[in-house]
Order: structure tokens, then C-alpha cells, then sequence
């Protein structure tokens, strides 16, 4: 079985959300990039021990992104994994960014892909239903549990208001978030390991943006607290009702 | 032409969300020009489909195929693209839910169409097709502009409020050609809450972080959630300590909710934590540490004890309600 991970790299949880340029570009400024932690802690740790267990033969992960996106990448191939490759494009668009992996994935007989639940800077939790799609092959979201015995894969995964196990054969797609695997910290044969590993580069397909991003917006500002009495919380609720009117 | 919106029942009910999602696609369709069709899947009653009438819906397009009574992401899909097919649809809506999510990327990339996810209000047309959504976790907000012909979105549920009207809509069969093939995903169990408030769809929260102390001391949470009809939801150590179940775990990198009402009990308001909550119209913040962070981002701050003003508040509310009634 062979794992493709997919990789994308974001600001730091703690990064200052700043806009320039009129609220048209995103201020990196003083940013620092992560590896989504849902790619990280989850898919990727999965990925990892499913190959360590002997399940899978190979795990590869690929980035959709320029130059700068290496670090990232280095990193996750630091915690393991035999092969990186990175798309040489830079996109906000979901569907350019999953037809871009799904144009490298096609060729090289993946059997499972993992990623993220959602990317924590768009927020979008699209690319890997996309590439399933694509690649017409079956979609998993949500998983929190992800068990391989030979073809069949068993997910344990969240639905609304509870939870559902499915399973499917190979090839599959799947989501993952929380619960799927342990974090893991680099040791200093990763780090070592990874300098020598390959990553390649890939020029990227021909396949335009359907969509892009014109503007941003903060959210209002809170007009500050209104301090109510411990001791007198009919008052909070009368403040709820009459004036906040959300009960 | 059309505007498409795939709505979702529960043992044939639809649910608010759907109907919030029918509006939204009215909404849409008058300042296009064009009408509004439904879709649905499964074992529903005529007349409940008919209803989606009063929400804006013109037609409700049945898919009756059994099989489509457990989720398949790629068969849902289809769906919906025969759906845009026989209608010419333009714009295509989906919930931001567990089946939107998985449903609409599929959608949209077999039609090579522009997808926004999470939409939190209507396209601006006047700039293109222009659509607010959520960002950084709730920290920002993004206008997209989405250049295909077709344009799909997710919209958030709880963005609007939903308002019933009169009409009624006629009602269709739809027949997506379903293979054995789009049914590999075999769903083995569900495990639905019944009678709980699903936390992403609820209007109102009660959530509790590390300063509740233990779980043994939850039953004073749920006591006000109950009394207010309110989910219950947590910060992330509590869920990593197993006080609580992981779905209840918001923030960055748990779930994210807009409700009406978030009530924060023993929460400090890291920024992880606001990223997942900040969206909610009021929030109330009860913490015993005036320097608590999570008071910036309040509307409504409580100085005190959790111990001690949980159980007045549920007292105060159950007084408001007994008054109500
Ligand atoms: C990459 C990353 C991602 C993260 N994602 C998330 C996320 O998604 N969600 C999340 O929640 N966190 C997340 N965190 C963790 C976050 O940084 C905080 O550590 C966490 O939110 C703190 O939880 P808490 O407020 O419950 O606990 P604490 O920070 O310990 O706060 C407890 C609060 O309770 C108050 N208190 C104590 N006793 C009482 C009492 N008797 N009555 C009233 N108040 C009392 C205290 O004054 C304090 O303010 C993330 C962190 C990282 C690094
Ligand atoms: N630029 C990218 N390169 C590689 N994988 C990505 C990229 N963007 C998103 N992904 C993957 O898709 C998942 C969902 O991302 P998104 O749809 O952007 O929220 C992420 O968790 C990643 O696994």
C-alpha cells in the first residue's frame, strides 16, 4: 500500500491576522509557518505508523506551494516518510490546489490518500473531497480512528450531532482529525535523515483558478464587557433577553 | 435556470438548518432572475417536501433510491450533478455540515465550478460573485470571488435567522442512474445523540474549560444547558483529560460554532480558543480571575465562582421561563 499525505503549511496558531494593501493581502509579515496540525498530528503520524506496522510500503506527501513552503516540508519529512514533493504554485483556490495534486497523484498508484479535516487558515475542509472526486475514488471525512487490515480500511468518524464507522476497500481518501494519532516531535535522526531525502519539484498543470480572494475583513470589535453582579443573575438574564435578545 | 440547494432530513423532518438553506437560495435566485430547486434523498413524505414552499423552494427534486438512506459522499454527489444537469443550475448550496463538506468539493470539482466553503453572507453580484466566509478560524473574514459559470457554496449554519412565509412546492422525481459503485463506502453503525442539540446547529452554548476543576462537577453545566435548551461544548484540555467527549472540543483546531449565546464557564480565552467561538453573536464569560483574558472578547462578564453562579443562573432562568410561561 502505497500513502500519499498532503501537506499544506500555514500560519502559526498564535500568528497576528493583519491585512495590508487596503485589505487586500494577508500581512506575513513576523508570521511564522506551521504544518497544518491536522496534516501534522494526524494524518502524517498515521500515515507513519501504518508503514512502521508493515501496512504500507511507502509514504510520500506533497505541498502545493513555492519556495518558501519548504521548511514546512522538511519538517514533515524529518517525523518520517520517504519522499516529498512539492507543487511549484501558489493558490487559494481549492479546486486548483486539489487538481493540481490529483494531476501528480494520478500516475503514481496511490492507494490511500490522508489529509487534514480542514486547513486552519481558509478554513475551507474541501481539498481532499475534491481530489477523491477526481481521482474517482471513494471519500472518508472526519475520521478519528482509521484501521487497515490487508484492502479494507475501517473509519470511525464524526457526523452530525454523533458518530458513524464505515468501511470501504482501497483506494480510499480520507480526512483526519483529532483522535486519528498521537503528535510526534522530530528527533535528531529525522532531522538528520531528512536533509538527504528526496523532495521534488514539480511544475504544475495547466489548471486555471475558478475563484480568488479580493478582499478581507476583521471581525467588529467587542464595544467591552458589561460586569454583572455574582450575586444577582436575574439581572443576566434579563440583559439576555431584553437587550442581547438571544434567549 | 436555477438555483439548486440539496437539503437534508432527519426520519423525514427537515431540520432548521435546511430551511435556513432553502432561504438563502431564494434569496439568491430573486436577485438573479431565476428559481429555486430543492433536493432531497430518501423516505420522505410529499407534503413535508411541499413545505419547503414556505422557505422559497419552486420544486423539490426526489431521489427515492433506498441505498441513498446511508451517506456515500460520491453518490450524494451525483445527485446533485444530475440535479444541475436537468436544471441548468447556476448556483448549487450546500450546508457547511458533515455531509456539505463532503458532498459539495465532490460537486464542485466534477463541474469544475469555484466553491466557497463556510459562506457567512449572500454573493455580492454587483462585483462579480462575491462571497463573505469565515477565515483564520474565525479570526478574519474572506470575500471570494468565484469566476466559473457554475458557483458552489457551503453556507454556515446559524447565519440567518429563518422566516417562514406561504407558498408550497411542486415535487419531482430524480433519477441519478446510482451504480452498486457510488454505495463502496458501507456505513456498519451510526450512533446518533437523540433528543441532544447538536452542537454545531445550536443557537445556544454552555461551555466549560480546565476552571470547572473536574468532570464530576459538569452535572451543574448540564443543569443550565437544559434549563436554557442549550448544547454544551468545552476547550480543548478538558477533552485531551477525557472530561468530556472530543466533539465537544471548539476552538482552532476543534470545531468552530456561531451560536446566539455562548456562555464560557472557567474558560481563559486563549486565542486558540476564541478562534473557534468568536463568531457567536453574545458571549457571556464567568471566570473567578478578573484578568482573564476571555473577558475582552465578552459582551457580558461574571466575576465569580462557577460553583456558586451556575447554579443561581440556572435558578434565574428557570425563574424567567416559569414567568415566560
Ligand atoms: C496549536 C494549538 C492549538 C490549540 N487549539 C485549541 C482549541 O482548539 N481549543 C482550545 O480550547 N484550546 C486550544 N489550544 C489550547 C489553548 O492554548 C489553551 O491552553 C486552552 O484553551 C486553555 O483551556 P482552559 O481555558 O479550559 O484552561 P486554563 O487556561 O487553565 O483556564 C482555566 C480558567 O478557569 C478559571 N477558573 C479556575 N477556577 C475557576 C472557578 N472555580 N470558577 C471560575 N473560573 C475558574 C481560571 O481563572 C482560568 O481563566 C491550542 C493550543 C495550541 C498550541
Ligand atoms: N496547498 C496545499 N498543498 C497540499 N495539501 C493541501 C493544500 N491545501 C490543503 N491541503 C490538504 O487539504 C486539507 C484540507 O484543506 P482545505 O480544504 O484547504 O481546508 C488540508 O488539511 C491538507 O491536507
Amino acid at each position: 500500500m502505497k500513502i500519499l499525505v498532503c501537506i499544506s503549511q500555514v500560519p502559526d496558531t498564535t500568528a497576528k491576522i493583519a491585512f495590508s494593501d487596503n485589505n487586500t493581502v494577508f500581512n506575513t509579515q513576523g508570521v511564522t509557518y506551521i504544518i497544518n496540525p491536522y496534516d501534522e498530528w494526524y494524518a502524517l503520524v498515521r500515515a507513519l505508523e501504518l508503514k512502521e506496522s508493515g501496512a504500507a510500503t511507502a509514504v510520500h506527501m506533497i505541498t502545493v506551494g513555492k519556495a518558501d513552503a519548504e521548511p514546512v516540508i522538511r519538517k514533515a519529512l524529518a517525523l518520517g516518510g520517504d519522499e516529498a514533493i512539492r507543487i511549484d504554485a501558489d493558490s487559494n483556490d481549492t479546486y486548483q490546489v486539489a487538481a493540481l495534486i490529483a494531476d501528480y497523484a494520478k500516475t503514481q498508484g496511490y492507494d490511500l490518500v490522508l489529509c487534514g479535516k480542514e486547513s486552519i487558515d481558509y478554513n475551507n475542509g474541501s481539498v481532499g473531497a475534491m481530489i477523491a472526486e477526481l481521482l474517482d475514488m471513494n471519500f472518508i471525512g472526519f475520521a478519528y480512528k482509521i484501521d487497515v487490515a490487508g484492502t479494507n480500511v475501517t473509519v470511525q468518524r464524526e457526523i452530525d450531532g454523533g458518530e458513524e464507522t464505515d468501511s470501504c476497500s482501497l483506494p480510499l481518501v480520507i480526512s483526519c482529525q483529532k483522535g486519528v494519532a498521537e503528535a510526534r516531535i522530530p528527533n535528531m535522526r529525522g532531522i538528520m535523515a531528512a536533509r538527504t531525502k528526496p523532495l521534488k519539484v514539480v511544475a504544475p498543470a495547466a489548471i486555471s483558478a475558478v475563484s480568488s480572494i479580493v478582499g478581507y475583513e476583521m471581525p467588529p470589535a467587542k464595544s467591552g464587557v458589561k460586569m454583572v453582579d455574582a450575586e444577582n443573575m436575574d439581572e443576566l438574564v434579563k440583559l439576555l433577553h431584553s437587550e442581547a435578545k438571544v434567549i | 435556470m436555477s438555483v439548486l440547494v440539496l437539503v437534508e432530513h432527519a426520519q423525514g423532518i427537515f431540520k432548521k438548518k435546511s430551511f435556513e438553506a432553502v432561504q438563502y437560495a431564494a434569496h439568491i435566485a430573486k436577485e438573479m432572475g431565476a428559481g429555486v430547486t430543492a433536493i432531497t434523498t430518501g423516505n420522505v413524505a410529499d407534503s413535508e417536501m411541499q413545505a419547503l414552499g414556505a422557505y422559497g423552494a419552486n420544486k423539490v427534486l426526489h431521489s427515492t433510491d433506498a441505498r441513498l438512506d446511508n451517506f456515500s459522499s460520491r453518490a450524494f454527489a451525483k445527485v446533485v450533478v444530475a440535479a444541475a444537469q436537468k436544471e441548468s443550475a447556476k448556483v448549487i448550496i450546500g450546508l457547511h455540515d458533515t455531509t456539505g463538506k463532503a458532498v459539495m468539493p465532490r460537486v464542485a470539482a466534477r463541474l469544475q465550478a469555484g466553491l466557497v466553503a463556510g459562506a457567512v453572507g449572500y454573493p455580492d453580484l454587483s462585483k462579480g460573485f462575491v462571497v463573505k466566509k469565515n477565515v483564520f478560524s474565525g479570526k478574519a473574514f474572506a470575500f471570494v470571488n468565484i469566476t466559473s459559470d457554475v458557483k458552489v457554496i457551503t453556507l454556515m449554519p446559524n447565519t440567518y435567522p429563518v422566516v417562514k412565509a406561504d407558498g408550497s412546492a411542486s415535487v419531482d422525481k430524480l433519477d441519478a442512474g446510482l451504480t452498486d459503485a457510488d454505495f463502496a463506502v458501507k456505513v456498519i453503525s451510526v450512533d446518533k445523540a437523540t433528543g441532544d442539540v447538536p452542537l454545531s446547529e445550536a443557537e445556544l452554548v454552555v461551555s466549560g474549560g480546565r476552571g470547572m476543576k473536574g468532570p464530576e462537577n459538569w452535572h451543574v453545566l448540564e443543569d443550565l444547558a437544559k434549563q436554557l435548551g442549550a448544547a454544551t461544548a468545552c476547550s480543548r484540555p478538558v477533552a485531551d483529560s477525557h472530561w468530556r467527549p472530543h466533539g465537544e472540543h471548539v476552538g482552532q483546531t476543534g470545531g468552530t460554532i456561531r451560536p446566539n449565546l455562548y456562555i464560557a464557564v472557567g474558560i481563559s480565552g486563549a486565542i486558540q480558543h476564541l478562534a473557534g467561538v468568536n463568531g457567536s453573536k453574545t458571549i457571556v464569560v464567568i471566570n473567578k480571575d478578573p484578568e482573564a483574558p476571555f473577558f475582552k472578547a465578552a459582551d457580558y462578564g461574571v466575576l465569580g465562582d462557577a460553583m456558586e453562579v451556575i447554579p443561581r443562573l440556572t435558578e434565574a432562568v428557570k425563574k424567567y421561563k416559569a414567568s415566560q410561561a
